[in-house]
């Protein structure tokens, strides 16, 4: 051992970081599971009134925003294939798609909440006070998750932006891509999690 | 290796390394697990003087009926932050961040932990916690609602509880990385001919933590962010008058915060489990039973949330389960006692230090425990339900518990941490006035909560005068205690004498390196044939 550097000896382990990142997405999906829990209580006691404030939500964008998250994860996961075929220009277009469908992603989500904002249905907005507790619940709901999920497709996004630079500088190489793939798996959470709240609040009617 | 004398080889330890770095940076920018473990030993002292002198507060002011310090808003505020601080930023960290993070590794015979620049993050994460707490200080009132942050009274209070909420929350971040880190070092890390049963139990007992910590942690995480939302945006989730339900808030809160006491109590019992041995000269009885109740605890812990809610309103058949699940989690503390008791058996007992800690706190984790067992009995709760004999009952588990389990771990692995001996003459006194004066400050209390005095009053009726100046002159004595503790240890990190690699005997991994450890801890990695606690 040498007693010139205190520096620690970086040991690599793509097994334990990749136990790590799968330890993580399971704290991420119980902190969403907290939500489900108040969804499904809410959700039965108010039934009536979540199944009318449902027809509110459009479906078509709903649904466009799945594809695009549905086609997203396929670029991330086709680009975790293309590093271990060294082929660094593809791995590279891969990912920026993903970044771009992501930040489509978010336009999309903008126009719908300000769509919403402006009918006045934002909680502790006086025409929702005046709809009655279930469409309160309901619409709380809906800013409450949409808002956490889309606050983790920016912290993806910014992740998968760190991932972009490490390729570009060769630190993720063919044999070295853990942290490529940690991204992905990241990125996965954040689309299973949309597959969640896509029929709750969309589709449920 | 095995040299019991007090000559080391030559090398250069975890304190004299300093990677180049200066003053306070040798330390905040250091990434080695054992200056990570002084981190949050330091921060967690600062705090914890902060927090007994809230609670000694509390005690003067209860020394006598009527106002005599405070009065009731800055005594709802006294015991919000006393709670926030102490079950926050000690407590729930407590001994996985300092001693979990400082021994895991070496008892392992690992070289530190698997994601070192995430356990320094983690450090960071904490501190910035503890500011957001210590931020609800200042500004428009300290927080008035109880650690609870009970629903919808936190929404509705004109108090600053938003940075407290948001320092909980942000604790929590830490808490769930440290024990994801731990696992995944558990899982790896352990050196070759390291078997899950020849692990050492203090590992054991982390390695349960860590994952109440994963499962529980998000779920009051997530609970405070909703409150945050009502206070901030009015979203109306636990507020009646938007059709939201108070009760559910109890429910998410104690989801995680029940567990959180088995965070809290799991390490202790695994230090415990540690020093019993060492001190009795004899290998642990049952160490499967022990790692089996560990897990037990850890997985049945989870489902016994309902009895903080025993008189807010459940189905008769909820109560009823709550109560029974309660009991059967009881099983497997109790079944830890018997081990620890039977290790004693027969065994050649030297009362160091250590062991007068480890003794006294299975002396006060029996009485905590069976008075749990009131609370846990459906008609009993009722009657002593929000009286002072909660306190009493928590005060027993958590500070007689884990607090007497860390003053033991403190000596137990002081020697080898600073490579000093204290002065045992004074940890010796020093116990006994603490043992003294906490069953002088917080027996009483069970007596006063049986006849009928409500928790968080602060004002009281004069029958109630006698018992509550025994405990306000336990508080004194008790602390008293600890600055001699506290005095003792922090002279001796200094200039203690230099200690042996192996003061007590002990033979688990952490004896077998020189005291204080190098920087790596082994030199080479060592190969483990036998199976722990076996004493020659």
């Amino acid at each position: 051992m040498s007693s010139t550097t205190a520096q620690h000896v970086e040991h690599r382990d793509d097994t334990a970081s990749k136990l790590g990142m799968w330890l993580f997405i399971f704290t991420e999906l119980l902190l969403f599971g907290g939500l489900f829990v108040v969804y499904s209580v809410y959700r039965y006691l108010n039934a009536t009134a979540f199944h009318l404030a449902a027809h509110e939500l459009d479906v078509t964008v709903g649904t466009i925003n799945t594809v695009i998250l549905l086609v997203s994860s396929m670029t991330i996961a086709m680009s975790t294939t293309a590093i271990q075929k060294k082929d660094k220009r593809t791995t590279l277009i891969l990912i920026g798609i993903t970044i771009l469908l992501a930040l489509g992603f978010l336009v999309n989500k903008y126009f719908e909440w300000s769509g919403k904002i402006g009918h006045g249905l934002y909680p502790g907005s006086p025409v929702l006070e005046e709809l009655g507790r279930g469409d309160i619940l309901f619409f709380g709901l809906y800013f409450f998750m949409t808002g956490l999920h889309a606050l983790h497709i920016i912290v993806g996004m910014v992740l998968l932006g760190f991932v972009f630079n490490r390729v570009r500088k060769d630190k993720i190489t063919h044999d070295n891509f853990q942290l490529l793939e940690n991204g992905g798996l990241y990125w996965h959470l954040v689309d299973v999690i949309w597959i969640f709240l896509f029929p709750l609040f969309y589709l449920i009617t | 290796m095995t040299s019991k004398g007090s000559e080391q080889p030559a090398y250069k330890s975890y304190l004299e390394e300093d990677g180049g770095r200066k003053g306070i940076f040798r330390w905040i920018l250091s990434t080695d697990h054992k200056r990570i473990g002084l981190l949050y030993l330091y921060s967690m002292m600062a705090w914890f003087i902060v927090g007994v002198t809230l609670g000694l507060l509390m005690k003067l002011e209860l020394i006598a009926p009527g106002k005599t310090l405070i009065g009731p808003q800055a005594y709802n505020a006294t015991f919000t932050v006393h709670g926030v601080i102490m079950i926050f930023l000690i407590v729930v960290p407590g001994l996985p961040a300092v001693f979990g993070n400082f021994m895991l590794p070496i008892q392992i015979g690992a070289k530190d932990v698997a994601f070192p620049k995430l356990n320094l993050f983690s450090w960071y994460i904490y501190v910035l916690g503890s500011i957001l707490v210590i931020a609800s200080l200042f500004g428009n009132g300290a927080p008035d609602t109880g650690w609870t942050f009970y629903a919808p009274y936190s929404f509705k209070t004109g108090t600053n509880m938003l940075p407290a909420a948001l320092g909980a929350f942000v604790l929590g971040f830490s808490s769930i990385l440290t024990g994801l880190n731990f696992l995944v070092t558990i899982h790896r890390m352990r050196a070759p001919g390291m078997t899950w049963m020849k692990m050492p139990l203090f590992p054991w007992t982390l390695y349960g933590t860590a994952w109440i910590q994963l499962l529980a942690t998000p779920i009051v995480g997530i609970t405070l962010l909703m409150v945050a939302g009502e206070r901030i945006l009015g979203i109306g989730f636990f507020d009646p008058a938007k059709g939201g339900d108070p009760l559910l808030y109890q429910h998410l809160f104690w989801i995680y915060s029940h567990p959180a006491v088995y965070i809290m109590i799991l390490p202790a019992m695994g230090a415990i489990s540690e020093i019993i041995p060492t001190f009795a000269r004899k290998t642990i009885f049952g160490y499967r039973a022990i790692v089996l109740s560990t897990l037990a605890i850890a997985f049945v812990g989870y489902f016994v949330w309902g009895h903080h809610m025993f008189t807010a309103g459940m189905s008769g058949t909820a109560l009823f389960t709550f109560s029974i699940l309660t009991f059967i989690v009881a099983i497997p503390s109790a079944i830890k006692v018997f081990n620890w008791i039977s290790t004693m058996h027969q065994g050649s007992i030297t009362t160091e230090v250590p062991f007068l800690w480890a003794a006294s706190f299975i002396f006060v984790f029996m009485i905590g425990g069976l008075t749990g067992l009131v609370l846990g009995a459906l008609a009993t709760n009722v009657h002593v339900h929000d009286t002072a004999f909660v306190v009493a009952h928590f005060h027993f588990i958590v500070f007689g518990g884990t607090g007497f389990a860390f003053f033991g771990a403190m000596h137990y692995w002081f020697p080898k941490i600073y490579g000093r001996m204290y002065d045992k003459g004074w940890a010796r006194t020093g116990w006994l006035i603490f043992f003294i004066g906490f069953i002088g400050l917080y027996g009483p209390m069970f007596y006063l909560g049986i006849t009928g005095m409500p928790r968080r009053y602060f004002d009281y009726l004069e029958e109630y005068h006698g018992p509550n100046i025994i405990s306000s002159l336990g508080a004194l004595v008790m602390i008293t205690g600890f600055i001699i503790i506290l005095i003792n240890l922090i002279k001796s990190a200094r200039e203690g004498e230099k200690a042996e690699q192996n003061p007590w005997g002990g033979t688990n991994l952490e004896w077998q390196i020189p005291s204080p450890p190098p920087l790596e801890n082994f030199e080479e990695i060592p190969v483990i044939e036998k199976a722990t606690y076996k004493f020659d």
